[in-house]
């Protein structure tokens, strides 16, 4: 497009004439003029994009294609030649049950944390959602947890969930036994999906807010009318017209929980007994702890297609009877 | 609706928030507390408020580690990386919004298409290479790699769209150059794009841990989410140190959200949306 034909875009835009002299007579600069913009445009964007996407380039996009190539070897990380083994490392992997479990882990933890964020996060959004006092102050308090370090938020509930901790000798006044939450596997598992979902609560009922607020006021007032009441407002107007929000944070929980590794680190550091031992984790402990660069690589690469593939077909089947 | 009827939804609307709020706030009162404590009452029975508060829990915490260091380490990789992101983001977003070139938007999807890349299919090679130039236990190994990152891109590129393009058509005439009309014109008027890339920047860098878990292995770079990490497997048995220490190292993060939080969720749910 010309500098003639966007003044007059300008102009229809605004909807006015344009009357500023320095665009009027940029509708009129000479033809040679707007070429060697053009070019100089090219330029600009060369250079202007140049260091941002030799940095994304050299450290995400180049490593993402040379995981998959280290895949293929037997590289332990340090030596300097690196054995090509075909595709041995994921005929290794079949056979592998930390690789099993990890898998079986990482899903009923992306499980467990969507479907806790949904029901959170529409939860809170729905009591928030409407102008009253002390809204502002619930919403820091929701929020605390997402912008708190994860090793921080998990040294904390480390503590509190120890067998000795603050909780179990609440627990223990009020008649209730001891609960080993971090030394037992299932539990443990149980204890990071709590931890994940308390952290990401604020996010998920900022994102459930915004999309509420955006809600036609129409539709709720002809449901008013015919008689439609709070609850029955929320089940067939409210739920279903947030249907792609809640895409977008069951997509952004499994996001979270497949890249999941600080909090696992910090909590229980995969265990015990593999317990809470997430594929993220899994690539971390060997590759970087028992020195299988890579089958570090083959397992990032095969676990992150199976949780994709399994995600997508949950989602196929969850989604039919959602919408 | 009835008067008594909407004045019992309010007080159950409040009690649920109340409720929902204690038990997320919990864990934080508990942090503080516990970290001015005395050793002997730390244990049982669980109560809130100590009887009696022990502020010297905190200068013998931050005697036990090398605090200091740390804090300044994740200080110097903050800084580096919300520079970078300002810097690099910002001139990346400028040829994406305001310039015309062929596959701008082929770019911009390729970009935003390595947003959803887990850290986990990166990390392996991106380790090789700072092993191989030769930045392992370096500032440059915290900093550099994420020198730009495409939320910011995303964030800052949006705005500049929302700006008229006759800005730039009347700076040009007057004679501006591309960067003069970035600099002088357009960057004044994105302060709060500005201001929401560079809060979460900071967010990203202060509490990251994986990669600076990786590229350093002494204390002299190990930044204070490290340094927190390695302090509470040491400290495990004592919580009133271990909290006096999570403490330290959380603040700075809660304290930037409390000051900006406006912006700050504003900025996020636009973005959110906007995706």
């Amino acid at each position: 497009m010309g500098v003639r034909d966007r003044t007059a875009e300008v102009g229809r835009r605004l909807g006015t004439p344009i009357t500023h002299p320095a665009v009027q007579r940029a509708g009129t600069a000479p033809l040679r003029a707007r070429r060697s913009y053009r070019r100089g445009d090219l330029i600009t964007a060369a250079l202007c994009l140049a260091p941002a996407l030799l940095v994304i380039g050299l450290f995400v996009v180049y490593p993402l294609v040379a995981t998959g190539l280290l895949s293929l070897t037997s590289w332990d990380g340090i030596s300097p030649d690196r054995p090509f083994v075909g595709l041995d490392n994921y005929g290794k992997l079949i056979a592998d049950p930390a690789f099993r479990n990890s898998m079986v882990v990482t899903v009923l933890y992306g499980l467990g944390v969507s479907a806790l964020s949904v029901i959170t996060g529409v939860g809170a959004a729905a009591l928030l959602n409407s102008a009253f006092r002390g809204r502002a102050v619930y919403r820091t308090a929701f929020f605390l947890p997402v912008v708190t370090s994860s090793i921080a938020a998990a040294a904390v509930w480390r503590y509190l969930f120890d067998v000795s901790g603050p909780v179990n000798s609440a627990l223990q006044r009020v008649g209730l036994g001891e609960t080993n939450w971090l030394g037992d596997p299932h539990l443990a598992l149980v204890s990071l999906t709590l931890l994940t979902v308390w952290k990401q609560l604020g996010l998920n009922t900022v994102l459930y807010l915004t999309a509420m607020q955006a809600l036609p006021a129409q539709v709720y007032e002809a449901a008013a009318l015919d008689g439609a009441g709070p609850w029955q407002r929320m089940r067939h107007i409210t739920l279903p017209l947030l249907a792609p929000m809640t895409f977008f944070v069951v997509v952004q929980a499994l996001v979270v929980t497949f890249q999941s590794f600080d909090l696992v680190y910090q909590l229980t550091a995969g265990g015990p007994m593999g317990g809470t031992e997430v594929v993220g984790f899994l690539v971390y402990r060997t590759a970087f702890v028992t020195g299988q660069f890579g089958y570090g690589a083959t397992i990032a690469y095969a676990g992150f297609a199976l949780v994709f593939a399994l995600t997508w077909i949950q989602w196929r089947l969850g989604g039919k009877d959602q919408t | 609706m009835s008067r008594p009827y909407a004045a019992a939804r309010a007080l159950g609307r409040h009690l649920l928030l109340l409720g929902l709020s204690v038990l997320i706030v919990a864990p934080f009162a508990w942090m503080i507390t516990t970290s001015l404590k005395s050793f002997d009452k730390v244990h049982q029975p669980p109560y809130l408020v100590p009887e009696q508060f022990e502020w010297s829990n905190y200068p013998q915490a931050l005697a036990a580690a090398p605090f200091a260091g740390y804090y300044l380490n994740s200080v110097v990789m903050a800084a580096g990386i919300v520079a970078g992101h300002l810097l690099l983001d910002t001139l990346a977003a400028y040829a994406l919004a305001r310039l015309r070139f062929p596959g701008r938007n082929a770019i911009f999807l390729g970009l935003v298409a390595t947003m959803l890349v887990p850290t986990f299919l990166t990390v392996l090679p991106a380790f090789d290479l700072v092993i191989r130039f030769g930045w392992f236990n370096s500032y440059t190994a915290l900093i550099v790699p994420r020198l730009a990152d495409v939320f910011g891109i995303v964030v800052i590129r949006g705005y500049l769209l929302s700006l008229p393009m006759e800005l730039d058509e009347a700076a040009r005439i007057d004679g501006a150059n591309r960067m003069q009309i970035l600099f002088r014109i357009l960057l004044p008027l994105s302060k709060p794009a500005l201001v929401s890339v560079a809060v979460f920047s900071f967010l990203f860098a202060w509490n990251d841990f994986l990669w600076p878990l990786l590229v350093t292995s002494d204390d002299q770079y190990r930044t204070i989410q490290l340094g927190l990490a390695a302090f509470t497997s040491k400290y495990g048995p004592y919580p009133h140190y271990l909290m006096a220490g999570t403490v330290i190292a959380a603040v700075p993060a809660i304290a930037i959200f409390m000051y900006l939080q406006r912006s700050l969720v504003r900025g996020l749910a636009a973005t959110a949306v906007k995706e």
